[in-house]
């Protein structure tokens, strides 16, 4: 008698695009908000952006069951922390907690790629975190932009930018469409933006 | 001894005897669950059919429950895991109305709940083979969910299941509106569910359709008529009393089972090859199609007769004519 192999897989690719980019005194994160299976559009209003503290910002696209228990896990981890420091996290340090979550899980790994941002301590400087999964999604390599790297448009330029990606992007993935969610942060707060893409 | 359930996943997923515990197949199936949000609240359809394999083996399955007093549910897939899960769900709001608070859960409470289930047993390789939808009216406000058995789940103002997704989603898309009055939002379900009995092989022409809404009360009232008909049709159901008194308040009524007129008299599928000898009939159809602009004569519909398990008939199975 053979062995009987398991003919359903755990994960399923549910799409997406997100992008981030950090400024002088900003950070903008970005995603779209289709959820897809297959050839199939599943929704075209879920949010994969999740704002995990005062200054810490997580877009993630990738299998939508995993990237939804990776932002509680770390949403509750947050709690706990704030409870027992009396303060908010820094968005270094929940990089850290990302990649140390995703490690965790390093032999059946979260299927989520991920992209954090926000503003660190000092408030003016920006700092932008890109956790990507490379290949399989086996590592979390937390890799910083350095200071020297940042871009240096205005606030404005950036986000025009990023509307203009996800333009073209929606043209080519069939991934990518319905609506362009937009988080920006900086010195004065946290906004959000929104902007509307092809549906097909 | 069972160490199915605590073993770690990916090491024993291919190896030992001891995980014959494990869900490798689903047996027992149901097919697609639809489920739209309208004016006064939710509405759900499933039909009664439970497949095993290609055989329609069970007709009277019911697959949509309510749970608490604010949720529907409703399950496609294996039909003995949907038991189960029903089992959770009765345990869930026993604890709950044990806490005597005054407080219920709603649904978005019990739809995250089920997600945390569904997800937890894809992380021990032993899933529970459903496809959910959960929907709900807690405190006016309306909520339809749906979460998968690899625990990916969202929530919309449409869902469904299964071949629900190909072939009723698109209907919605197009037909769906905010304000859809119940006669209409029941109306729409029905198109989705004859399109599933027409082209999905595991339906069966018996459905069951749940709604949820508030103020039933002051929306089913004898005066009206275009309601009166519909509360002739819920006393003709088998649980006469606890229906009409649940429906004075935040409540869930089940329509008894009905079944879909369908029309199988198309010209393109009398003679389908008739311009194309030799080819399938389908590709003859499409080949053909300017020839067959024909509207069915709703008219000659065939009533297809209700499938009877026994011969027993159950009471009050009554036929909503549209």
């Amino acid at each position: 008698m053979t062995k009987q192999q398991a003919n359903w897989s755990p994960y399923d690719n549910n799409g997406g695009t997100c992008v981030a980019i950090a400024g002088a005194d900003y950070c903008v994160i970005a995603a779209d908000t289709r959820m897809s299976t297959g050839y199939n559009i599943l929704t075209r209003d879920y949010s994969k952006i999740i704002q995990l503290a005062d200054k810490s910002v997580m877009a993630s696209s990738g299998f939508q069951a995993d990237v939804r228990a990776l932002q509680k896990v770390l949403a509750a981890r947050h709690l706990i922390y704030q409870h027992q420091h009396n303060k908010q996290m820094s968005c270094p340090a929940m990089a850290q907690l990302l990649s140390n979550t995703l490690y965790y899980k390093r032999f059946f790994p979260y299927y989520a790629f991920n992209v954090l941002g926000g503003l660190d301590n000092e408030g003016w400087d920006t700092v932008l975190k890109a956790l990507v999964l490379l290949l399989s999604p086996l590592l979390g390599q937390p890799t910083e932009v350095s200071k020297s790297s940042l871009i240096t448009c205005k606030e404005s330029e950036a986000i025009d930018l990023v509307k203009t990606c996800f333009a073209s992007a929606t043209e080519r993935d069939i991934y990518t469409g319905d609506k362009l969610e937009m988080v920006i942060l900086n010195a004065s707060g946290i906004r959000r933006e929104y902007m509307e893409l092809r549906k097909d | 001894m069972n160490v199915a359930d605590s073993a770690p996943a990916t090491n024993n997923l291919l190896v030992s005897n001891a995980d014959s515990q494990r869900t490798l197949y689903p047996y027992v199936t149901g097919t697609s669950v639809v489920g739209i949000k309208y004016k006064d609240g939710i509405l759900l359809a499933a039909d009664m059919g439970g497949s095993y394999g290609s055989t329609l083996r069970y007709k009277t399955v019911e697959r949509l429950k309510s749970v608490g007093k604010h949720s529907i549910i409703g399950a496609s897939g294996e039909i003995s895991d949907f038991q189960e899960i029903m089992r959770y769900l009765d345990e869930l709001i026993l604890y709950d109305n044990m806490w005597d608070d005054g407080n219920s859960l709603g649904p978005k409470e019990v739809h995250n709940y089920l997600t945390r289930v569904m997800y937890n047993r894809r992380n021990k390789f032993n899933p529970l083979w459903n496809s959910l939808v959960l929907g709900g009216v807690k405190n006016g406000q309306k909520y339809l969910g749906t979460v998968n058995m690899i625990g990916v789940h969202y929530e919309d103002d449409h869902v469904a299941t299964g071949f629900g997704n190909h072939l009723a989603r698109p209907i919605l898309r197009d037909e769906w509106h905010e304000n859809l009055k119940f006669e209409e939002g029941v109306k729409l379900l029905e198109k989705c569910m004859r399109v599933l009995l027409y082209r999905d092989r595991s339906a069966v022409n018996k459905l069951q359709m749940m709604f949820s809404e508030t103020n039933v009360g002051a929306k089913i009232s004898m005066k009206d008529k275009s309601t009166s008909k519909k509360v002739k049709l819920v006393i003709l159901g088998r649980i006469i009393d606890l229906k009409i008194a649940r429906i004075t308040e935040d409540g869930v009524t089940v329509f008894p089972p009905y079944s879909l007129k369908t029309f199988w008299n198309f010209n393109a599928f009398q003679n389908p090859t008739v311009g194309a000898e030799g080819s399938w009939a389908l590709c003859a159809i499409v080949y053909n199609k300017f020839s067959y602009q024909q509207k069915p004569d709703r008219s000659s519909f065939v009533d297809v007769p209700l499938a009877q398990p026994g011969g027993s008939t159950r009471s009050g199975s009554g036929l909503l004519r549209t």
